[in-house]
């Protein structure tokens, strides 16, 4: 096989040209730009006033350049293409991915792992309704992108022109705002605003639709632009006396809970959790957003909650007399049937955006703002009423969590059948690739095996989907993911369908020198779907066998090969470690292990749909026996 | 449920409606009545929405508003401390013989004429729905051949203003 060498990589060839430094180079001040007013270079500040004429792609371009950016994903076509002629001399890396939703994907994924905001580039019309996908996924997940898109140039708009699609209107109800931008002159407002609404308050993805005659008018750039947001003041600071309540009710309940969504990660909230948590020695639950949040190898950590949460977890938030949730939002997935979920918990919901207090649960005490600020202000405040009154004794209600965790550990069974257990190979993935490095899921059994067999230590370890459920995230978030963080091991955890979905990015990473691993669950089916009519349709299994296994139909070592990687197979247990360590020894190139694993495997414990978390089963037709009189 | 009245300052720009509007629709809630017009301030427009609905669904749906960038303010115009009205145009069959009978009724809802033909008299009027109910009862059996009727737009009673406060002056 002949992969490429770091010399006939395309980014390397035109980072020489340019004269800049190596790919991953993440300091945009750094780097030596070109000599124009404003451009970031390692003498002038990234904000340094300045006006010049340039067209509205040059301003794009500028923008970007001034804003720090130092990758964007994309692909260019006619109504973009403007935008290429100054990006193919800009100190912005661009990456040309194989489909614009590997684009918004990988967008996704570097700004997971890195807090900074992804950047994704299509043209009009279908480069456009291809980021759909990820700009909704972007959306549920609260992940701060902007997605830039070409549209028909302004004459055009309303005539169904050659590649129109009226991305504003369609990206209305999954973005956080959008812009269709009407003149050249504000491409720089315009641009500095989208980043900001994307970043700050409650992140999401914002898109700019920038048409074809806009990008070639002639434009004044100046920078720094005055932002023009008036109705956008998203609340940071939380109210002083919410927070006194809410810290007199957590010194003061026998059974509470912290319930940790994404809202502590995306305020880098982690340090002050695990303060806030050893100090009032309140267990914690982290939802499957939050994964990292909180050290899974903590005393006080019950795991994730919800449908395949762990049994500690669940019974914890159900049987809680106070929870207080942070920066989490009480979605279908953890609370079950909401009538019944937590009957006799008193809420404490802190959030930064208003609109999630009180959506599904009636909120006790809500509290507004930044996740962090709301967790500095509890250690004060349950500080202060500790040294008031004595807290209440949690030794019972740890008693019987200790219990049911000690009962109901997280495990597998080894397949009567003797095939590859999928469980097994991710958990000896975690524990040799280790706490550093970051895991990306697809979506379906692999992802919930993932969150619960691999340890996540740190923050920005864990990316998946979660609110969207997008199968096909997995390889172009990694992707995105190495690119944000070169220096770290990528594994993306997939299936065999999941994987079928995007991995023509494989083809970007081996081209562009990004090195991911690729560890695919393969068991020949579309597994959760498959668990469901195991359990809810009578066995059964309409059009979820994939043929993966019977045909080997695609291989996935050939496919592998094929996009530049190196493949690797592994099909019983004695091989998975060393399978697992080639992988880890392959630095140059994106590998891919396609683990042969058994069907039948299913992710316990599970809270069917529709259910009570009450009704939590263990395994399949185990409900574990809670002390009757405890409930 | 019942009937609620919202007046929503946003910023006056293409597109700030269809964002209004699609968070209703998508709820499953159909807008009574919607009125759109500028302000006092030309950069700022006033939506005034009447919405039947419960009072929950509706608090969510208004902090959803509030989220959208171009929104500015949102308050619930309290019926009972607040001027309503809507205007009506209603194109009434009055021959010869049932003119004199039509212009009593407009006489006695202070409605006044604004367009005669031989046959037909069109009629404005304005005042709160209920008016314009009673109003239109006593001319349908004359036949009312075209009519239409304009969203209705609300303000606060008293000498406060919604419109005044740091974000809006700064709009």
């Amino acid at each position: 096989m002949t992969r490429p060498t770091p010399e006939t990589l395309a980014h390397s060839a035109r980072r020489a040209r340019s004269g800049t430094g190596a790919a991953g180079d993440s300091d945009p001040a750094a780097r030596p730009g070109r000599t124009v007013p404003g451009a970031a270079t390692a003498e002038t500040p990234v904000r340094e006033p300045a006006a010049a004429q340039v067209s509205g792609a040059g301003s794009l371009v500028r923008s970007l350049e001034a804003l720090g950016v130092d990758v964007v994903f994309g692909i260019p076509g006619g109504a973009i293409l403007p935008a290429y002629d100054p990006l193919y001399d800009s100190s912005v890396r661009h990456i040309l991915v194989r489909h614009e939703q590997g684009a918004g994907h990988a967008a996704t994924g570097y700004a997971q792992a890195t807090g900074r905001v992804g950047v994704c580039i299509a043209t009009s019309g279908p480069g456009a309704t291809n980021l759909v996908t990820p700009i909704a996924d972007a959306y549920m997940d609260s992940v701060p992108m902007v997605a830039i898109t070409g549209q028909v140039a302004r004459p055009s708009i309303g005539t169904d022109a050659f590649q129109e699609a009226d991305i504003q209107g369609i990206t209305l109800p999954i973005t956080k705002h959008n812009f269709l931008v009407q003149t050249a002159d504000e491409i720089p407002r315009v641009l500095a605003e989208a980043f900001h609404l994307a970043a700050t308050g409650r992140p999401g993805p914002v898109l700019v639709d920038i048409p074809k005659d806009v990008l070639q008018a002639p434009a004044t750039f100046s920078w720094p632009p005055t932002l023009d947001l008036p109705g956008y003041r998203p609340t940071l600071h939380p109210h002083g006396k919410q927070i006194r309540e809410a810290a007199r009710l957590m010194t003061g309940a026998r059974r509470p809970v912290l319930y940790v969504g994404g809202g502590v990660l995306k305020a880098g909230a982690t340090e002050g959790l695990r303060k806030l948590a050893e100090q009032t020695g309140i267990p914690v639950v982290t939802t499957l957003m939050a994964l990292g949040a909180f050290p899974d190898s903590h005393r006080q950590h019950l795991g994730m909650p919800g449908m395949h949460g762990t049994v500690a977890a669940v019974y914890g938030l159900q049987k809680a007399d106070l929870i207080v949730a942070l920066g989490a939002r009480f979605d279908d997935r953890v609370t079950g049937r909401l009538d019944s979920f937590a009957p006799d918990a008193t809420v404490v919901h802190a959030d930064i955006d208003p609109a999630e207090i009180g959506k599904n649960r009636h909120a006790d005490i809500p509290i507004v703002g930044d996740a962090r600020h709301v967790i500095d202000e509890l250690i004060a405040a349950v500080t202060a009423e500790q040294a008031a009154h004595p807290a209440a004794d949690l030794t019972d209600w740890w008693a019987q969590l200790d219990d049911l965790r000690e009962r109901y550990p997280l495990g597998f069974e080894e397949p009567a059948d003797g095939t590859l257990s999928p469980q097994y190979v991710i958990k000896r993935l975690g524990e040799i690739a280790g706490p550093d490095a970051v895991y990306v899921a697809g979506v379906g059994q692999h992802q919930m095996w993932a969150s619960q067999f691999i340890s996540y230590e740190k923050p920005h370890t864990w990316l998946n989907s979660g609110g969207l459920g997008t199968m096909g995230y997995a390889v172009p978030a990694a992707m995105g993911a190495k690119v944000g963080k070169p220096d770290t091991t990528v594994w993306a955890v997939d299936g065999d369908g999941c994987f079928q979905m995007t991995n023509q990015e494989l083809a970007t990473c081996a081209l562009e020198g990004i090195p991911i691993k690729v560890a695919v669950i393969n068991n020949g089916n579309l597994g959760m779907v498959r668990q469901w009519q195991t359990l809810f349709y009578g066995e059964r299994y309409s059009n979820t066998e994939l043929g993966t296994h019977k045909h080997r139909i695609p291989d996935f070592v050939k496919l592998a090969e094929a996009l530049g990687c190196v493949g690797l197979r592994c099909e019983n247990a004695a091989d998975v470690d060393k399978t697992i360590e080639a992988a880890m020894a392959i630095d140059d190139a994106p590998v891919v292990i396609d683990f042969v694993v058994g069907k039948d495997a299913m992710v316990w414990p599970m809270v069917a749909a529709g259910t009570s978390n009450d009704e939590i089963m263990f395994a399949r037709g185990v409900r574990p026996a809670f002390d009757e009189d405890e409930l | 449920m019942t009937m609620h009245t919202l007046s929503v300052l946003v910023e006056n720009k293409p597109g700030v409606l269809a964002r209004v509007s699609g968070l209703f629709s998508r709820r499953g809630f159909n807008i009574d009545s919607l009125a759109v017009g500028e302000t006092e301030n030309p950069d700022v427009s006033r939506i005034t929405i009447v919405v039947n609905a419960e009072s929950s669904p509706l608090e969510q749906v208004t902090k959803q508003l509030n989220k959208l960038v171009n929104v500015l303010k949102i308050v619930e115009l309290d019926p009972q401390v607040s001027v309503a009205r809507e205007l009506l145009l209603v194109k009434v069959r009055a021959d010869r013989t049932a003119r004199a009978q039509v212009l009593e009724t407009v006489g006695l809802f202070r409605a006044r004429v604004v367009d005669v033909a031989p046959d037909t008299l069109t009629i404005e009027a304005t005042g709160t729905p209920d008016k314009l109910d009673a109003l239109l009862r006593d001319l349908e059996p004359f036949g009312i051949k075209e009519m239409v009727q304009s969203g209705t737009v609300a303000i606060g009673r008293g000498s406060r203003a919604i419109t005044a406060g740091p974000a809006l002056r700064a709009a």
